[in-house]
């Protein structure tokens, strides 16, 4: 008997138990008809292959494994990082219920938000009533200081009228007229989840902006994008900004919503930007965006009202921070203060004493377009060669930026770039043009099992490993999270590959 | 192991007074008759189910695409399951259900990837057909071992008029595999529910029903039939249970011809109507099928329930009544063999869990069938939800539960929040979207979907790990560290 109540054994070990080996195998025989074992080992073996590859490259219309979400999870995102804000997803409420696993999924945390539950009725008469009905209990339930309004692939396709269905709802009462309820479209058969960002903060800047006349000031707007690890990077960036003694505000923080304390008081609502905050940033002298693929719209509304604006993507590093820095210290005419000046001496001596491991090491990169940006370019300051580099949800225009951030050092000349592309691509490449290390989310793991290449994990969404996402990625503090990260996966690496007592552990040094 | 208790009629009672007491009145009227406290003799919990989902509220449920690809398709190994629609729904629920499986994925089993036609505008506006036709093409040319396809509509599929039945029986045809549609769009229907009948009734018609069924026949190894020859239904391996329940059946000398769907081949789905018995764990996400099993093939179905040693030794003894007395012997020589085990995880947990208080919230089976298991460890339902049962869920749950339990159909986040603030259970059983707000209120919490990682909890192999995911989950130091020293009580 496998099982036993001193030491108990679940499904990581019980089932490699004979009993549990040999019934497994009984059943694959003698009922499951399955192919042969030689029929499984040649194709396993094709799959690997460069006629594979090429067949794989040609699909037009199969999408296997993508690394993207669609639009109404960015929209969920988006509107957590403002105070006392409840999600409203019109449309069917699966959706719903699927954006709250994904975010907790990662976050290891609670995700709020409501659906208006379109059925049948809905789909051939409009969700008029939803939103009606829907408004107020979620309004009378829980007292949210805003409800941020989006929309599911259903509410797209039949046309439902946000604005108006708003408009009507309040007519009807389901929220006091003065209260805010900001809207998005966000057709899920568009784009990704950074464009529904992108449209979500569009429509909640909207709202406060639209009908506000703006009076110029100093301060400094930070849009942070869509960022799984916006807990530990958005702090890190207050933190930076203390520094410099800028006058800001972060437009969608949602650090404290995604990293609430276990004290016994469950908070649905916590931290964000203010309504207030949000009116005002209208008057802000600039507005900073740290993911350029995320907030397309979000700064061209903003550089309309009158303000600068300008992006970056997703910064990690020495270079990118400096770029961060400076771009901030132009826009608000402070200068850097010495602290960080040290700050960076710091990460560029941790590179230093780091260069013999990483440098010449080669990498493939996926996830969303700006994390891959900033990825290659952090990995090409360390000496590291950056070979594929992949973003499902990567346009055209990406992939030209890419090209012109790759040719701007050797250490890029031989990547390519995939925009476009999915997992299942990147298993023929790390297959025909294998690299030591793969760097990307969770979703990579099946990549590692596949091919073999180590996966390293440093993008949302991070399911199977904890806490991550509580630590910084971005700014010279982040930089130093990020090359330990990856400088850890080289060595456990090294020493897994020296640990064979007398035949590889010549090399399993004590000092590295 | 018997547990005499009782709950609290009018506390439990006077609490759904004060969460009731917060809605809008149409919304009160509407949850009123979803809330209940249980008295004993009567026929089942009172409660409306099977409705529409009130807007706005926080419901927990999912959609009727859930219920088939994520569910009862999705764990069909050798077959590709296509979320066709937009990206969205195949990427939130790829690889989330832990639906177990032994095979080389991507080669011959595809259970943990995410295929979908990742619908652009063009789509919506010109149709999918083209699109499904094409990829259906390029799935048998990457993946040739595929023994067959899915087609798991999303909302859009029969919002814009796409005739997916079409396509399906042309290429069925010209890929000499089956080729499954599957209407699935989550606006049809209120909750996972309807996914689990529509992915029933396409099993029905598109495998049973198929002109030209696949030819798994070994011509060296025909199948041959067996008086012992059992199905396993509504069963999804998650975590392995489906192995652990097979093993046991196996062991009483059943020979468990398919198992549906947890690590199921689609040879095991043609031959199921062969079977003498279906027994059947999920009833609600399988009594369609098994009716018409029923209907068509004569096969009788049984409910049994692996949960916890009570429940193992009745369900072993019912199951083994319709067999012959090799049957009834070996199962008596299977609980004997057993109790030892059983007895000994009793033993070490029991005193650690005694008394404690369970409310759990889940999907159409396990408030029911899991109390027994709780009971067995010395622990008792205060409360029971389903997401999406129906009436019948709700008379079988009779049986189980105590006089003054509160039941609670289809609860908003509102009312789950509430009931806990007032409750304080010492444990809740529940889904990923509960577990961190219940946590953060210093609850213990285990999932009770996906086994929070853990599992199998079901027959003797699984009962002892249940056991022990219980105890720490109540019993884990943390618990004492939510108060700082320094605040006053």
């Amino acid at each position: 008997m496998p099982q036993n109540a001193e030491k108990i054994k679940d499904h990581v070990t019980l089932f490699r138990e004979p009993e549990y080996k040999d019934m497994l195998r009984n059943k694959r025989d003698a009922f499951e008809c399955p192919h042969s074992e030689e029929t499984v080992r040649e194709v396993s073996e094709w799959t690997k292959s460069e006629d594979y590859r090429e067949k794989n490259f040609a699909r037009q219309s199969l999408v296997v494994n993508p690394a993207k979400a669609c639009q109404p999870l960015g929209a969920v995102f988006c509107a957590s990082g403002f105070e006392g804000t409840l999600s409203f997803v019109h449309g069917s409420q699966g959706c719903v219920a699927y954006y709250r696993s994904h975010l907790s999924r990662h976050f290891k945390e609670p995700a709020s938000a409501v659906s208006s539950s379109m059925t049948e009725d809905a789909a051939v008469f409009g969700g008029l009533n939803n939103m009606i009905d829907g408004l107020a209990n979620a309004y009378s339930l829980y007292q949210p200081k805003m409800i941020a309004v989006s929309t599911t692939c259903m509410a797209e396709v039949i046309g439902d009228d946000l604005h108006a269905f708003i408009g009507n709802s309040k007519e009807k009462g389901s929220v006091p007229k003065e209260f805010d309820v900001p809207f998005a479209h966000t057709p899920a058969f568009q784009g990704s989840h950074v464009n529904g960002y992108d449209n979500m903060l569009l429509g909640i800047l909207t709202h406060f902006w639209q009908n506000a006349e703006r009076a110029p000031g100093t301060s400094l707007n930070i849009i942070p994008g869509f960022d799984g690890y916006c807990v530990g990077n958005n702090r890190e960036i207050k933190r930076v900004l203390d520094l410099m003694d800028v006058e800001y505000t972060i437009v969608g923080d949602s650090s404290d919503v995604f990293d609430t304390p276990s004290d016994g008081t469950f908070r649905m609502f916590d931290g964000g930007t203010t309504i207030e905050e949000t009116k005002a940033a209208l008057n802000a002298k600039a507005t900073l965006s740290m993911q350029e693929f995320c907030t397309k719209k979000v700064l061209a509304f903003a550089k309309d009202k009158g303000q600068e604006t300008a992006s970056l993507n997703y910064p990690m590093g020495v270079e990118a921070t400096d770029e961060f820095l400076m771009t901030v210290s132009k826009l608000t005419g402070k200068p850097i203060p010495e602290a960080l000046r040290l700050e960076r001496g710091r990460l560029v001596d941790a590179l230093t004493d780091s260069m013999s491991i990483a440098h010449g090491k080669s990498f493939a990169v996926f996830g969303d377009p700006d994390f891959v940006y900033g990825m290659c370019r952090f990995l090409m300051e360390m000496g590291a060669e950056p070979r594929h580099a992949l973003a499902t949800n990567g346009t055209k225009p990406w992939a030209k930026k890419m090209k012109t951030l790759l040719d701007s050092s050797p250490f890029g000349k031989d990547c390519e770039v995939w925009p476009g592309c999915d997992l299942w691509h990147m298993r023929s490449l790390l297959n025909t043009a294998p690299v030591d290390f793969l760097i990307g989310s969770s979703y990579g793991k099946y990549l590692e099992r596949d091919t073999g290449t180590p996966l390293i994990r440093l993008t949302f969404p991070i399911f199977d490993r904890h806490h991550h996402h509580r630590f910084p990625t971005w700014g010279y503090a982040g930089g130093l999270q990020v090359l330990v990260r990856i400088l850890d996966a080289i060595l456990d690496r090294l020493d897994a590959d020296t640990s064979d007592p007398g035949v590889t552990d010549i090399s399993f040094d004590l000092t590295r | 192991m018997d547990h005499e208790y009782t709950n609290d009629r009018e506390f439990h009672e006077q609490v759904i007074e004060e969460v009731l007491a917060s809605y809008p009145e149409k919304t009160r009227k509407r949850r009123s008759k979803h809330l209940n406290v249980v008295s004993e003799g009567d026929s089942d919990c009172g409660v409306k189910s099977n409705i529409k989902s009130m807007p706005g509220v926080m419901t927990v449920r999912g959609c009727a695409y859930a219920g088939s690809k994520g569910v009862v398709w999705g764990p069909i190994k050798d077959m590709v399951h296509i979320s066709h629609g937009p990206v969205g729904c195949g990427q939130y629920s790829w690889s989330q259900r832990r639906n177990y499986y032994v095979g080389e994925t991507g080669v011959d089993t595809f259970g943990t990837m995410q295929f979908t036609s990742d619908f652009q505008e063009r789509d919506i506006v010109f149709g999918g057909d083209k699109k499904l036709r094409g990829l259906i093409d390029e799935i048998g040319t990457l993946f040739p071992l595929a023994k067959g396809i899915t087609v798991q509509s999303e909302c859009p599929v029969g919002l814009i008029g796409d005739d997916i039945e079409a396509v399906a029986k042309d290429k069925a045809k010209e890929l000499d595999r089956p080729v499954v549609p599957v209407r699935c769009e989550g606006f049809r229907g209120v909750s996972q529910s309807l996914g689990h009948h529509i992915a029933n009734d396409t099993i029905r018609d598109w495998i049973f029903d198929r002109e030209k069924p696949s030819d798994q026949e070994n011509a060296e190894k025909p199948f041959e039939s067996t008086p012992y020859d059992v199905i396993i239904l509504g069963d999804y391996n998650i975590g392995g249970d489906c192995w652990s329940s097979r093993k046991l059946l196996e062991e009483i000398g059943l020979r468990v011809i398919a198992q549906w769907t947890g690590d199921t081949s689609l040879a095991e789905l043609e031959r199921a109507p062969k079977a003498k018995l279906n027994l059947i764990h999920c009833y609600r996400s399988m009594n369609y099928i098994s009716r018409h099993m029923e209907e068509k093939y004569g096969t009788p179905w049984f409910e049994f329930n692996f949960f916890g040693p009570t429940r193992i030794e009745q369900s072993l003894r019912a199951i083994a009544e319709f067999f012959d007395d090799t049957i009834k012997e070996n199962a008596e020589k299977v609980i004997a063999k057993y109790r030892p085990l059983a007895d000994a995880v009793i033993a070490k947990y029991r005193p650690r869990l005694k008394g404690k208080k369970v409310m759990l919230y889940v999907g159409g089976l396990r408030p029911r069938h899991m109390v027994s298991a709780y009971e067995d460890l010395g622990m008792e339902i205060v409360g029971a939800g389903y997401e999406f049962a129906h009436k019948d869920d709700y008379q079988r749950t009779m049986s189980h539960v105590k006089d003054g339990t509160l039941i609670f159909d289809d609860v908003t986040a509102y009312e789950m929040e509430k009931f806990i603030e007032r409750i304080r259970p010492d444990l809740v059983g529940s889904g990923i979207k509960e577990k961190y707000p219940i946590q953060k209120m210093g609850v213990p919490f285990r999932q009770v979907h996906s086994w929070d990682y853990s599992g199998p909890y079901h027959a003797y192999d699984g009962f002892a790990i249940f056991a022990k995911d219980m105890d720490l989950a109540i019993n884990n130091p943390v618990w004492g560290k939510f108060k700082a020293p320094w605040v006053e009580a």
